[in-house]
């Protein structure tokens, strides 16, 4: 063999470069791509080089059909009893455009409870979040509009959770996608019902993928307990007039969930005067105007705005009076 | 030598048309051909490689593309230089003969896999690899007349 000319000529390289690194795809090069082979060879003719081409030789690059499916919760979806949405992705990991057939299972081994499911959506508008009435209902047997290769879908599993669940019940919903063309063990073939003309090919997923996502019910009761004490003008505890009272008001919130937009609020009693500045929460002064901390004093008495507070924990306010 | 020249008339008659050249015409010829090489486990588990035709190929399989040539003259024909681009939706096979010679900027130069390199993403140079290869060459100096042969490189469907 002939020693090859070598040059490291780093502009045209890197010219080269840029043409042939193409981005990896999942799915590899599309369905129905043509790979054309043609060689060609020179050799000494008596007159000079003498250039011969080979025949081409083509063939054709079939559909593999391939899927994975992935949940979007970031967790357990906390949930009542009502409805929930169940977010999912769909990727095609093929490599030609597929549709799926997508199966809600709401009986799944395990569950404390099972959902009624009431229907699969696609992300119509692409927002991640389910609109009602914008995002598109799949109808029954549910199935998706092709996806491209290397393409995902959001959808949407839409349950109902029953009546009488207990707080920190756990429920799953599984999501499966099934190849339109058909699915099987890897390798199974569908002869001529690839995209692009050729032969479809189950890979290495099956072509189905199954998901799944889970709901906690989180029933969260708030308790407020009401406590307080007296100090009079000489030192003791008598309820006379010139006596101040301390009021405390306990936020317990018990249970797995949250409440959000919790407000406290309170009336000073008959005959007695709010003592201005004495508001507090969680012993730290609150400004009695209506301003950017989350206490405030006006004519109906004081109102405290907790916002969301998580099941386990409680806040204290406080707020003194004098009796008149 | 008198062949070469016949030959030389030939393909400047050739150029002036648009017929494409026949084997007939050519001191020596070539003809290309690909299988699909599957890998299966038979009933004992053991690893089986076959050679079957390409019915059904798809990312990640593993073709075989071959290059016959055949000096069907009574000359001998020298410096015998078969070029094989690699189409674009294939990468030379990462178990390919390591001195096959091949080129990864599209022709322009040539040599072991090895001895080449390609810009990386930061700007630098990095050592080619199977992905970078654009085109494989083999060099004869001499094929004998009636001398046939065959010049194959595996590659896998990016």
């Amino acid at each position: 063999m002939t020693k090859a000319p070598f040059r490291l000529a780093l502009a045209p390289l890197a010219i080269a470069a840029a043409l042939i690194t193409t981005p990896a795809h999942a799915g590899g090069v599309k369905a129905g791509t043509l790979i054309e082979n043609t060689a060609s060879a020179t050799y000494d003719g008596g007159a000079g080089p003498v250039t011969i081409p080979s025949n081409t030789i083509t063939v054709k690059v079939d559909e593999l059909l391939d899927v994975t499916v992935t949940s979007r919760d970031s967790g357990p979806v906390s949930a009542a009893p009502g409805s929930a949405v169940l977010t999912f992705e769909l990727t095609n990991t093929g490599n030609g455009p597929e549709a799926y057939t997508l199966t809600a299972n709401p009986a799944v081994a395990g569950n404390d409870f099972d959902t009624t499911v009431n229907g699969i959506a696609v992300d119509t508008n692409g927002n991640g979040v389910y609109d009602p009435g914008v995002d598109q209902m799949l109808t029954g047997p549910a199935t998706t509009a092709a996806i491209a290769a290397d393409a995902s879908l959001t959808v949407f599993v839409l349950v109902t959770i029953p009546g009488g669940v207990a707080d920190g019940d756990q429920s799953d919903v599984s999501l499966l996608a099934e190849a339109v063309t058909g699915t099987g063990a890897p390798g199974t073939a569908f002869a001529g019902q690839g995209a692009g003309g050729g032969n479809a090919i189950v890979g290495s997923t099956g072509a189905n993928a199954t998901a799944t996502g889970s709901l906690s019910v989180g029933i969260t009761d708030v308790d407020l307990i009401k406590s307080a004490t007296v100090r009079d003008p000489f030192g003791g505890t008598g309820i006379v007039p010139g006596a101040t009272i301390t009021y405390a008001i306990r936020a317990e919130v018990r249970g797995s969930g949250s409440v959000s937009d919790l407000v406290v609020t309170d009336a000073a009693p008959a005959d007695t005067t709010y003592v201005a500045g004495s508001l507090k929460l969680d012993g730290a002064t609150l400004t009695d105007a209506a301003d950017a901390d989350a206490g405030r004093f006006g004519t109906s008495g004081i109102s405290v705005d907790l916002g969301t507070v998580s099941g386990g924990s409680s806040r204290t306010v406080t707020f003194q009076v004098t009796i008149d | 030598m008198r062949i070469f020249l016949i030959f030389f008339i030939s393909l400047l008659a050739t150029a002036a048309g648009t017929a494409p050249l026949s084997a007939q015409d050519q001191a020596i010829s070539l003809s290309g051909s690909v299988m699909h090489e599957m890998v299966s486990v038979d009933a004992s588990g053991k690893e089986v490689t076959e050679l079957v035709e390409p019915n059904t190929i798809v990312p990640g399989d593993r073709l075989i593309f071959g290059t016959d040539y055949n000096n069907g003259s009574d000359e001998a024909v020298d410096n015998f230089v078969v070029t094989n681009p690699l189409p674009p939706a294939v990468r030379l096979a990462p178990d390919a003969d390591t001195t096959l010679i091949v080129s990864v900027d599209g022709g322009k130069s040539f040599g072991t896999l090895s001895q080449l390199s390609v810009m990386a993403e930061d700007g630098g140079s990095r050592p080619a690899d199977q992905a970078d290869v654009t085109h494989v060459r083999w060099t004869l100096p001499s094929v004998a007349p009636g001398e046939s042969g065959r010049l194959e490189y595996p590659a896998i469907i990016r």
